[in-house]
């Protein structure tokens, strides 16, 4: 273990930093609203729409996020002169994009399942005390549904969000320099695997301390409700 | 129809198919994945017993590891393993006055790999098991006059084993999937063998595919496996629904 080149090896890894936080937030952001979607077909949706949603939650949960990103990447590649007639060479070309189109569409099968297991925790009795007041349609999807559901899919949630930033690694296969790319390509060029390893692993486990804590204020700001009550202070009154 | 014969030629077993290779390459999948997943049972034994354990310094050891290796990306363990065991082996062939690179076999280092990450999946799920396990029952052995290992053998573990195994099949679709990130290193398992296939062919699209079916189908396999066994080990008792 040596001080100065773990430094050294901090300041490379750092510069990696952006583009894996880049490559989390956007695949979760995308993947978040498809999932969203996809739920909301499978629990509303006819049979057809049903039948889609398993059909794809199965494939993207069934196989290795790997192989989806190789497909995507150097699958697509075969059909260039057709992606070039529709337009969409500029953006399957860009190894950045082929990983955010994989991410996103693997995270939204884990998000489907999560959420739906959300919108499944809302009960009878919840949705008639708000058309009892009156609301019905988006309102009771707005102030009622929603923010059950929500609440009740978040710790299931954080954990997809940490699984992410973990699966961001695996774009530096298709050459993107994020921080396990950077350390890949150290340790090959120095063999100083572990001091290498030390601090990778040190900003992946500092990222996902304080993605779980900035998770863990938000549920525990979401459950007021659940908090057992302060005690009220005892009023005295100097005239007593 | 064209298209689908060139295909079923391109991945099939005639002359110019690469069905042989293919399915050789999902055996391999197959036996680092098992190999891999009962490393880490070993693995998971052991740290949930110390998560498990009275001595606070056990206890934070075992709190460490499943922490950090559920908290970083397991290509990094991978690579640890791989370019580290080779500069192990390298110094300990220095003694022996061999030189150069002497690479870590590559079966060994994912199965390694894959039993030290899911080794603290499997912990955690160990864990959970032994303390959802009816305290009655552990008093009722001890009652009987049943010693610590006979104990183990024919209470404890049965009784965590039924109430892990949701959990040990999820562990296991980890295992599988990530069997695909032990490609980087050269063992020549499914995916590796897409690639090569892809590169020899210039046809990556349908051996890509290809391989999401060969995984689709273990995975499914394995799904099939675990319910029947779980219905297995519930036999004999009551369920609610």
């Amino acid at each position: 273990m040596d001080p100065i080149f773990m430094w050294e090896t901090f300041k490379v890894l750092l510069g990696g930093l952006p583009l894996t936080l880049n490559l989390a937030a956007t695949s979760v952001l995308i993947g978040g609203v498809l999932g969203l979607l996809l739920a909301l077909g499978a629990l509303a949706g006819g049979r057809p729409a049903r039948a889609f949603v398993a059909a794809y939650v199965f494939v993207f949960r069934g196989s290795p996020l790997l192989v989806q990103i190789f497909l995507i990447y150097y699958g697509l590649g075969q059909f260039r002169p057709a992606l070039q007639a529709m337009g969409l060479w500029g953006i399957l070309r860009e190894p950045y994009w082929c990983a955010i189109i994989a991410l996103s569409l693997n995270t939204a099968a884990y998000s489907s399942e999560i959420l739906r297991g959300g919108f499944r925790a809302v009960t009878i009795q919840q949705i008639e005390a708000g058309r009892a007041c009156g609301m019905s349609g988006l309102l009771l999807m707005r102030r009622i549904v929603m923010p059950i559901a929500l609440r009740h899919a978040l710790p299931a949630y954080g954990n997809e969000i940490i699984l992410m930033v973990k699966a961001t690694a695996l774009a530096s296969i298709i050459t993107l320099m994020e921080v396990t790319g950077l350390a890949g390509k150290l340790i090959a060029e120095t063999f100083r695997a572990v001091e290498v390893f030390v601090v990778a692993g040190a900003i992946y486990l500092s990222l996902n301390f304080a993605l779980s804590w900035a998770l863990s204020r938000l549920e525990h700001r979401l459950t007021p409700h659940l908090r057992p009550r302060p005690v009220p202070f005892a009023k005295v009154s100097p005239h007593a | 129809m064209e298209a689908l014969r060139a295909y079923l030629a391109l991945v099939g077993f005639g002359e110019n198919g690469w069905g042989k290779a293919l399915l050789t390459a999902t055996a391999m999948t197959c036996a680092v994945a098992v190999a891999g997943f009962l490393t880490g049972s070993i693995i998971g034994t052991l740290v949930a017993w110390a998560k498990l354990s009275r001595s606070p310094l056990l206890r934070g050891f075992g709190t460490t590891y499943t922490t950090v290796l559920r908290g970083i990306p397991d290509l990094l363990v991978i690579y640890l393993l791989y370019f580290g065991g080779s500069a192990a082996l390298g110094t300990v062939a220095g003694f022996f006055s061999s030189d150069g690179f002497i690479g870590m076999p590559a079966f060994v280092t994912g199965m390694l790999a894959i039993g030290i990450v899911s080794g603290a999946y499997q912990a955690e799920v160990l864990r959970g098991a032994f303390l959802a396990t009816p305290r009655g029952e552990i008093e009722a052995a001890k009652a009987v006059g049943m010693r610590a290992g006979t104990m183990l053998r024919r209470i404890v573990a049965p009784l965590v084993l039924r109430l892990a195994l949701p959990g040990l099949g999820n562990t296991w679709q980890l295992v599988l999937k990530e069997t695909a990130l032990i490609s980087v290193t050269g063992l020549v398992e499914l995916l590796r063998q897409s690639q090569i296939a892809a590169g020899s062919t210039r046809r990556p699209f349908e051996f890509y595919f290809t391989a999401i079916l060969l995984y689709l189908a273990i995975t499914w396999v394995s799904t099939l496996l675990f319910r029947r066994a779980e219905d297995r080990t519930m036999r004999g008792l009551r369920r609610a629904a």
